[in-house]
This record gives C-alpha cells, sequence and structure tokens, in this order.
C-alpha cells in the first residue's frame, strides 16, 4: 500500500514537472508550428543558473534572477536562432532547434567541465514530510497545486488578455493576423518569455526534487515533455497538461513494474499509437490541408 | 553569390584549421626540437620543455573528459598529473628524458573513442594509459592493437579490455573479482538474502557486475536497469523497500550515483548500499553527508595506505585551483586517483625497462614490469591482467564526510 | 537530347573523380604513415556519407523528415556483428550468457580465409541492409501517414524504442544485453598481410571507401531514374504528384525502406569503424549529427552531404583538437583554452551555418553541376571579349 502511495505521489509530482516544460512546446508549437528541441536545454540551464547564482547570492535574490534570466535566455533564442528563418521552410528551424540545443549542451559541458553539479537547498521545497507513512519532499506535494494555479492563470491570460487574443489570433493563422495589424515578432517573443519561465519554474520544482545536474539532465525530460505535449494535443494548455500528468503516472508505475527496462520505450511507444489513431492528440483540434 | 560565400567560408575554415593542427600535431609527428610553443603541451612541461631539448618522451592520456564518466576520468588524470609534477623526467637507457603527457578526451562514448586513440597514436607517444571506464577502452583498444601502442588500463575492469588484445594491460582487479568480494562481503556482514541489483540500462560496466554478483550471491537478487540520463530514482529504490531487500547494489556511474545516494539520504533510507569502485568519490561522500545512509563500496586504494603519497597530493590539489575543482572541490582522494598515480609509474618503469622510447620495444618490456605501488604490489599475468587479490571496502562516515576502511578483503 | 549528353559527361566526371580520389587514399595509405589522423578521419566520413546520403534521400529528394537513422544504423550495425563474429571466440563475447544462441560465422561458412571474408562481410552487410529495409517497411505502415514534424517525432520515438529492445537482457544470448558485440571482422582485417603477419597491402581506408562510394553510386543512380523523379515530385507537392498519377503511399514506402537499408549498411560499417557494436552508441544525437552533415552539405545535394561527412568529421575529431587542451604563445596562456571548448566552437561553426548559409554548401546541386556553371561562366565571358 505504502509502495503504490509512493509511486503514485511521485508520478504526480514528475506529471507535475513535465507539465510546466510542457506548457512551453505546446505554446510554440501552436504559434511557429516548430518542435523547440532547445526548451529541454533551456530548462537544464536554468538550474545551472540558479547552482552558480546561489553560490554568490543569497537565495531569495537568485532565485527571482534565475525566473527572469531564463526567460531573458528564452527571448535571446528566439531572436538569434528561429526569427532570422522565419520565411525559411520550417525544417530549417527545426534544425536550428537541434543546433541550439547542441550549443547549450557543449556549453554546459564546458563551463562545468563535465562534473555533475549539486542543485541548492531551498528552504521549505527540501524539507521531508510524511504522508501516510511515506516520506517525501514538499515539493513533491506542491507541484500539482503550483501547476494547476498556474495553468488557471495561463489560461486566463490566454482567454481574456489583449495578449493572448493575439496569441490565438496568430495560432490560427499566421498571415491573416499579420494583416490585421498584430505584432507578430513580440507575440512571438511573449511566448518563449512564458515558455521559458515556466521552464524556469519547472527546473526548481524538478531539481529539488533530483539534486544532480549534468548536461544531459534536460534532454530526458524535455523530449518526455514533449512527448506529453503530443499526447494532450499540441497546441493546446490543457492536453499537455493532462499529458504530462499522464506520461509522468505511466512512466512511474512501468519503473515500478518488471518492465522498468521499457518505461522511455513505453513512453515512445505510446506517441507513436496516439499518433496513429489520433494525430491531433487528446485535445487538439483538427485542421485540414487546403490545397 | 551566396553559395561561392558558403564555399569561401568553409575553405578558410578548413585553411584556419590546417594550420591549427599543423601547430599542434605537426610538431609532434616530424621535428620535435621545433616544437612551436603553440603545441598542446602540459601546462608543467611547456617551460621545461625548451630547456630539456630533444630528449621528450610522450605518455597518452586516453580518459574521459566530458560524458558521464567525465569526473572519474579527470580524477584518474589527477593521478597522472601529479605523478608527473613529482617525477618528471625518466632515465631511459643513460639518456634523461623528460615525460610529457598527451591527453585526448574520449568523451565517454566508444563511437568517439577510436578517433580519439587515433589521435594519440599520430602524436606519438610510446604508450598510453587508461581509460576509465571499460566500454571507451575496449572501443580504443583495436587502435592501439594495430599501431602496436601499449596500453595500461588504469581502472577498467571489465574482461573485455584485454581479451583477445595483447597490447592492453591493466593494473586493477577484474569485475568478477569485485563482483565476488561484494557479494561475499553483503552475505558476512548483512548475512543477506535477498538482494536488489539497479544499473545503467545497456551500460557493460554496470551490467557486468550485476550479472556476475547475482552469479555468486547465495539468496535472491532482484535486476533494475534505468534508462540512461535518467534523474528520478524514487521509485527504484522505493521498490526495494517494498521488496524488503537487505542490500542494494548499484554499481551506476558517479552522475548517477550521487543523484541515488543523495535521494537514499533523503528519504532515510536503511537498507545498506552496496557500491563498485565508481562510488569511491568524493562526489558521492558530499551527497552522504550528514544523513544515515550506510554506504559501502569496493575499491582499489584506502587513504593512509601510503601517508607520503596522501600528503603530496593533498598539498598539491590545495595549491592548484583547477586540480581541485577537477576532484570534485576537496581533497579527499579518490582510488582513481591513487591508481592513475601508479600507472604512471608503471610505464616510467616500462619505459626504462625497454630502454627505449620505442613503443614495440616498451610494448615487449611491459609484461615483465613489476612496480609496487601505493595501490599495492603489481604485475602482469598471461592475459595481460594485473594480479591482484585484495580488495578495500570502505563505508562512508556521514559525520565527517570522510571515507572509512570496513575491512580489507581477500578472494577465496 | 542536349540534356542527356551533358548528364553523361557530368557522370563520366563524377565517376572519374571518385576513382581517382580512391586511387589517391590507396596510395596514400602505402606510402605516408598508416597512423595518420587522415586515415581514420576518412573511415569514419566514408560511413557517415554513406549513412547522410540515405537521409538526404528521404529528407531531401523525398521530404520526409525522419529522424529514426540511428535506430536503423543499430539494426545494420548489430546484424552484421552478430553474424560475423568467429565462432571461436563467441565464448568470450558473450560471456555473461555463456556463448552465444547464433552458432555460425558467415565468413567461416563462406570457407574462411579471404574469399569468406570477403563474402562473408558483403553477405553480412546486404543482410544488415535488409533486416533495416524489413523493419522500415513495418513501421512505414502506420507511420509513414504521418505528416512532417510528427514523422519526425515518431521515429525518433522508434530508434528509442528499438534500442531498448536491443538492451533488454532477455534477448542476452543474441544480442549480448548491454555489452559490446566485438571481434569480428573490422576495415583493418582487410590489410594483406604476408605469411609473418607483416601488413603487404594496406587497405583499411580504401575498403570503407569504396564501399560507401558503390553504395552512393547506386543511390544517385536511383535518383536519377524515374522513382528518383516521383521522388521529387512528392517532395514538391504531395497532392499534385498524387495528382499526376504517382501513387504516394507506394513511392513513400519505397524511399523509406531504401533509405532504412542503406542506413542499415552503414550501420555495419559504423561497426567496423568502430571495432564493437553497443547499442548505447546508437542515441538520438547520433541522429542530429548526421542531419547536420546533411544540412551543411545542402538539402538535396548527395556530393555536398558527401563533402559535408569530411568536413564534419574531421572538424570535431580532428582539426578542432587542439581547443581541447592548454596553449602557450611564448609565456602567454591562450584564455578559454580547455576541455569541452572544442565542441563549444564547433556548435557555434553549425549554428553559423544553419543560420546564414541555409542552403548548405551545395544547396541542391551537385558537382557536375558546379562544373557546368564554371564552364557556363568561362564561356560567356569569353564570349563577351
Amino acid at each position: 500500500m505504502q509502495y503504490y502511495l509512493s509511486i503514485i505521489l511521485s508520478g504526480i509530482s514528475l506529471g507535475g514537472q513535465y507539465a510546466l516544460i510542457a506548457i512551453g512546446y505546446t505554446m510554440v508549437y501552436g504559434i511557429l508550428r516548430l518542435i523547440n528541441f532547445a526548451h529541454g536545454d533551456v530548462f537544464m540551464v536554468a538550474g545551472l543558473m540558479l547552482v552558480y547564482l546561489s553560490a554568490w547570492l543569497p537565495l531569495p535574490v537568485s532565485l527571482p534572477l534565475m525566473l527572469l534570466l531564463t526567460a531573458a535566455l528564452g527571448f535571446l533564442i528566439e531572436r538569434a536562432a528561429y526569427k532570422p528563418l522565419r520565411s525559411a521552410p520550417r525544417m530549417s528551424s527545426m534544425i536550428s532547434a537541434i543546433g541550439v540545443s547542441y550549443l547549450l549542451q557543449n556549453l554546459a559541458t564546458y563551463v562545468t567541465g563535465g562534473l555533475p553539479q549539486m542543485y541548492p537547498k531551498i528552504p521549505f521545497l527540501s524539507d521531508t514530510v510524511v504522508i501516510a507513512g511515506v516520506s517525501t519532499k514538499w515539493v513533491t506535494i506542491i507541484t500539482p497545486f503550483l501547476v494547476l494555479a498556474l495553468v488557471i492563470a495561463l489560461t486566463q491570460l490566454i482567454n481574456h488578455s489583449k495578449v493572448g487574443m493575439a496569441m490565438r489570433a496568430v495560432a490560427k493563422d499566421f498571415e491573416t493576423s499579420q494583416l490585421m495589424g498584430i505584432k507578430i515578432n513580440s507575440v512571438i517573443s511573449a511566448t518563449f518569455i512564458i515558455g521559458s519561465f515556466l521552464a524556469g519554474l519547472g527546473s526548481m520544482l524538478y531539481f529539488t526534487n533530483y539534486q544532480s545536474i549534468v548536461p544531459l539532465s534536460g534532454a530526458l525530460p524535455g523530449l518526455r515533455a514533449f512527448v506529453a505535449a503530443v499526447f494532450g494535443g499540441i497546441g493546446s494548455i490543457p492536453g499537455a497538461v493532462v499529458g504530462a500528468f499522464i506520461i509522468g503516472i505511466s512512466e512511474t508505475v512501468i519503473k515500478g513494474s518488471d518492465w522498468s527496462v521499457f518505461s522511455d520505450a513505453f513512453t515512445f511507444a505510446l506517441l507513436i499509437i496516439i499518433l496513429v489513431v489520433k494525430p491531433t492528440g487528446l485535445f487538439g483540434e483538427k485542421t485540414t490541408d487546403k490545397v | 553569390m551566396r553559395k561561392f560565400i558558403a564555399l569561401t567560408l568553409a575553405c578558410l575554415l578548413v585553411l584556419t584549421a590546417f594550420a591549427g593542427c599543423s601547430s599542434s600535431s605537426g610538431t609532434a609527428s616530424s621535428a620535435p626540437a621545433s616544437e612551436s610553443a603553440a603545441a598542446s603541451t602540459d601546462s608543467g612541461a611547456a617551460s621545461e620543455a625548451p630547456a630539456s631539448g630533444d630528449n621528450v618522451v610522450r605518455i597518452g592520456v586516453f580518459e574521459p573528459a566530458t560524458g558521464d564518466s567525465g569526473p572519474g576520468g579527470k580524477q584518474e588524470t589527477l593521478g597522472m598529473q601529479y605523478a608527473n609534477k613529482e617525477t618528471p623526467t625518466v632515465d631511459i637507457g643513460g639518456t634523461t628524458y623528460t615525460v610529457e603527457l598527451v591527453y585526448a578526451d574520449n568523451g565517454s562514448d566508444s563511437a568517439k573513442a577510436p578517433t580519439a586513440a587515433s589521435d594519440l597514436v599520430s602524436k606519438d607517444v610510446a604508450l598510453v594509459l587508461g581509460s576509465y571506464g571499460s566500454g571507451v577502452s575496449m572501443a580504443g583498444g583495436p587502435v592501439f592493437d594495430e599501431a602496436g601502442l601499449a596500453a595500461i588500463g588504469v581502472t577498467c575492469t571489465n574482461p573485455g579490455v584485454t581479451a583477445g588484445n595483447d597490447y592492453y594491460f591493466r593494473i586493477c582487479f577484474l569485475d568478477n573479482f569485485q563482483a565476488q568480494v561484494l557479494s561475499s562481503f553483503a552475505q558476512e556482514k548483512f548475512s543477506a538474502q535477498k538482494a536488489y541489483c539497479l544499473g545503467e540500462l545497456g551500460n557493460e560496466y554496470d551490467q557486468g557486475l550485476i550479472a556476475y554478483f547475482e552469479q555468486t550471491f547465495g539468496g535472491e537478487v532482484i535486476k533494475d536497469s534505468f534508462p540512461t540520463n535518467t534523474s528520478d530514482f524514487t521509485t527504484y529504490l522505493n521498490k526495494a523497500v517494498a521488496e524488503q531487500v537487505d542490500v542494494i547494489f548499484c554499481p551506476v556511474s558517479i552522475a548517477y550515483s550521487t543523484q541515488i545516494v543523495k535521494l537514499a539520504a533523503d528519504m532515510g533510507l536503511e537498507i545498506p548500499l552496496l557500491g563498485s569502485d565508481t562510488l569511491d568519490s568524493n562526489m558521492v561522500l558530499e551527497a552522504a553527508a550528514g544523513s544515515n545512509v550506510q554506504l559501502y563500496v569496493s575499491t582499489f586504494y584506502q587513504e593512509g595506505g601510503s601517508p607520503e603519497f596522501d600528503e603530496g597530493i593533498k598539498a598539491w590539489l590545495n595549491e592548484d585551483a583547477t586540480a581541485m575543482t577537477n576532484n570534485g572541490g576537496n581533497d579527499t582522494i579518490a582510488a582513481v586517483t591513487a591508481m592513475g598515480y601508479d600507472a604512471y609509474y608503471v610505464a616510467l618503469e616500462a619505459l626504462k625497462a625497454a630502454g627505449s622510447i620505442d613503443p614495440a620495444a616498451v610494448k615487449a618490456a611491459l609484461p615483465d614490469v613489476t612496480y609496487t605501488g601505493v595501490s599495492g604490489a603489481i604485475a602482469f599475468d598471461d592475459q595481460g591482467d594485473a594480479i591482484r587479490d585484495t580488495a578495500y571496502i570502505k563505508t562512508a562516515d556521514n559525520a565527517n564526510t570522510a571515507w572509512k576502511l570496513e575491512k580489507v578483503q581477500t578472494a577465496e | 537530347m542536349l540534356q542527356e549528353k551533358r548528364n553523361r559527361s557530368g557522370m563520366i566526371a563524377v565517376v572519374g573523380l571518385t576513382l581517382a580520389l580512391l586511387a589517391l587514399v590507396l596510395v596514400l595509405e602505402n606510402t605516408i604513415k598508416p597512423t595518420h589522423m587522415i586515415f581514420i578521419v576518412l573511415k569514419k566520413s566514408a560511413v557517415y556519407a554513406l549513412v547522410a546520403s540515405s537521409m538526404n534521400l528521404l529528407n531531401g529528394f523525398t521530404g520526409l523528415f525522419s529522424l529514426g537513422q540511428a535506430g536503423f544504423m543499430l539494426l545494420g550495425a548489430y546484424t552484421y556483428s552478430i553474424l560475423t563474429i568467429p565462432v571461436e571466440s563467441r565464448e568470450s563475447v558473450y560471456y555473461i550468457y555463456g556463448g552465444s544462441a547464433i552458432k555460425f560465422s558467415l565468413p567461416e561458412l563462406f570457407g574462411g580465409g579471404g574469399v569468406g571474408l570477403v563474402l562473408g562481410v558483403l553477405v553480412a552487410l546486404i543482410l544488415g541492409g535488409c533486416v533495416a529495409a524489413l523493419v522500415a517497411w513495418l513501421i512505414g505502415l502506420p507511420v509513414l501517414r504521418l505528416k512532417s514534424d510528427y514523422l519526425a517525432i515518431a521515429t525518433l520515438g522508434f530508434g528509442e524504442i528499438i534500442r531498448a529492445v536491443f538492451q533488454w537482457d532477455k534477448l542476452g544470448p543474441i544480442t549480448n544485453g548491454a555489452n559490446a558485440l566485438k571481434n569480428f571482422p573490422t576495415f583493418s582485417s582487410f590489410n594483406i598481410e604476408n605469411a609473418d603477419g607483416q601488413v603487404v597491402l594496406r587497405l583499411s581506408a580504401f575498403v570503407p571507401m569504396l564501399l560507401a562510394a558503390v553504395c552512393i553510386g547506386i543511390l544517385l543512380l536511383l535518383i536519377n531514374s524515374s522513382y528518383g523523379r516521383a521522388f521529387k515530385a512528392i517532395r514538391e507537392d504531395e497532392i499534385a504528384a498524387e495528382a499526376m498519377g504517382i501513387n504516394l503511399a507506394k513511392h513513400k514506402r519505397l524511399a523509406f525502406c531504401i533509405s532504412s537499408f542503406f542506413t542499415g549498411v552503414g550501420g555495419g560499417m559504423f561497426a567496423m569503424f568502430a571495432n564493437q557494436a553497443q547499442a548505447k552508441n546508437f542515441v538520438t544525437s547520433m541522429t542530429y549529427e548526421i542531419l547536420l552533415i546533411v544540412v551543411i552539405g545542402g538539402i538535396g545535394s548527395i556530393s555536398g552531404s558527401c563533402i559535408a561527412s569530411f568536413l564534419y568529421v574531421a572538424a570535431s575529431e580532428w582539426w578542432l583538437r587542439f581547443l581541447d587542451s592548454e596553449a602557450y604563445i611564448g609565456d602567454f596562456k591562450v584564455p578559454l583554452l580547455r576541455t569541452g571548448f572544442r565542441m563549444v566552437v564547433f556548435s557555434v561553426i553549425i549554428m553559423i551555418v544553419v543560420l546564414f548559409f541555409r542552403r548548405g554548401l551545395m544547396g541542391d546541386k551537385e558537382l557536375p553541376d558546379l562544373f557546368r556553371m564554371l564552364r557556363s561562366r568561362k564561356t560567356r565571358k569569353e564570349a563577351a571579349k
């Protein structure tokens, strides 16, 4: 019983962390139709930033600074690597995303010298709590609620604010919204800033749980979060969150079973099945190709 | 037009790159006398190289500096660097040679290892030391074999490294020995009946040790593998708790072991953790600091084995900031560092015995080399493996963040 | 008519150039020091050139964006090595599983010796390709219905699944689980030795170049055939192509299988290059590497892929290696140089190419096109005079 509770608990918290990354993927894809492969690495860099910042600044300063810098990084990446390719075929920007991911990983290897870095302890979040005989960290409990709150805030923003409206318009039709006078570049930047900010937040939760950071730390969570985004229907924020929880929980359940070897393979098998059966995902909108 | 710019750029890249390589590798192959200052020399040897003129003997360091074995590779390299600092020259056949360490990063990736190995071969080294991690050693081995260059494995414990390769030697014990030591230790100390083994999926080091452990362990064994780049080990440890195992055996690389140990510390895990030589790292020790985790590792060297060496290398580490960082930020001595140190001296012995810096002569002399290093006596058997029958089992003293010798275990 | 003539002269030029290059490698290999870095770089880039060209067939010529290359290479590499490990060393290779489930070795079946080696290796490579093509056909059934990015992600996922299957220790007696397969014939096995074991004729860099050249030649012939034109039509506009009577599903599947076949052969060659086959090497980052080669060379240019793979391998593994170690100019320590800097510089170069030279080195032109362009420019200049 205790064991199953612990599995479900860690599954939910993992799902919550994936959700924060998946939102970044899904928003960018919704607008640019671009799989931002570098997003997982932004997540990793956010973790590293806090390691270095907290070495010379107190946590209350370094935490917000990290979130700010991560958002800035997302903005910079978009401006430097994706904006020049906006008129190019979609494959070029996807390749550029792969290039950025490669660059961030190599940069992280260079800066850390390939040594794993220990994430600082964040008071309260890192403290241990015992629930029904299972000891876990506070962050595990908080994550799902935090994610829920953020998602509600985000959907409010998208449904009711001007930026949100612009985002939806751009996602619907790129050219027409441009004609309607929407400043496309600032909308896209806003998307990247929000996505990276959430990735920064996600990295805080994730690395508080799993403390050592290596340059490839972002690759796997990033890929899984992307699968979650596709699963939920890419472009849809609630879909990404639901997908992330499903992926997170099924991953921990499989790890707990005798088939733990295939935990990753299962995630991808799930992806292929959903793509073949319902390519738009659980909550995706159906689009038709016009000739 | 654009294409021509692209082509010019490419040509430019090629040209600058050629210029770059001719200054670094060109000197190595053709004229050591005209050694340009830009050549890739060791920081210590750089200022001395011109003084000692032509008599330079190069020793290749085939170690990972990046990738998941990066931290271990760096610690192993530290031992060689320290030994090189301590004894920078060697008398070969009556002439004094300056020893220069030439590095090639194999990136912990067996797909990149052959080129890294060729890089060393093309730089005219007399013999090669390394690597940390058996996979890269096995990938680089045939390159050394073909080039007729002897390689001394320092801590690559997989049997496949020396099997079928005449040119690969090693100074450490093997996986089957290590696994046997640990399984009998588990049975003696904890009267373990049930063990949980956790390794990285597709990593020959982890899986090999686990397979041997399973063979020699009398009781029940539950095996699990996690995919590469996993950082969430909660489920695995919870599973071990739920299965009520007596010991957990996790022979994983440093990057994973820090996470597992950290998690065990946070969870207040009461089951003892057994680890292999990779876990003997101060980074793992730090992860366990201040907790109640019971961590036991089998290793090659215990601090205190040679007070003189301990003192010297600690002084050096405290002096040299880069070395300190590479050692994980403090001056606890990892066993791999001691092994790297010994490997360097074994290499010097081989050079002396060969009486020349010709790789073929060095290779011919190597099987008969014996040396008593800080980690014990070293001699090679027919296969090229070290004849070793002792392993140290250390336990983490979490209150003082230090290793404590548990027992010296010999194979029966 | 004129077009055909031009094509033929271009073809002859390319064949001539390739033969000259092969001859040059053969001569170099037997005259200068065999341990020179150039040879290992040539071997690796020959392998990568083949894999990149077959990826180009799919991504550049047919417009199917697949990221499953590493998975197909893995299939080829494992098939090749399982079939060619000598029977006597199976015990030591499969030491954890107490020997292999497969009790024969192709080179020995063909009678051993030189003939057996050549035949065995060739058959094993081709079988490796066939296995890859067969699996491609199977997964192509559901996956090829997907569009662009979705196809990319699905094939990426496929690569991960394949890897997990091959690392599963229940299959150990066949795949050797986590352990590397080794001791099979490599490129160096083709060196001709005399009775004393001394190398008389060195072929270790020539063989991979030859194999790659033949395979790429077949690819080129295919691209210039009516199938190739159908592929290009699909790339340009699927719906228009269908309207012109091209069977979309059939041609897509064909391109996918052929590309996977050559990727599988390339995987087998990769195992020969790396002296071992181990599932953990065939990760997504390998696919990305190959994709970057295709991009640098120019999407839709086979000769671009070949040139780019040489530049890529040489730059990352050889020319830029000096950036990894500390260096002094006089007493001045060059800043920034330390482990890992090589890869940083390298990835910056890649970003520059991706961003500013979007069409890569060759665009979608081939070498003969370039010659022709130069020639026509010259004639135009002369005419102007």
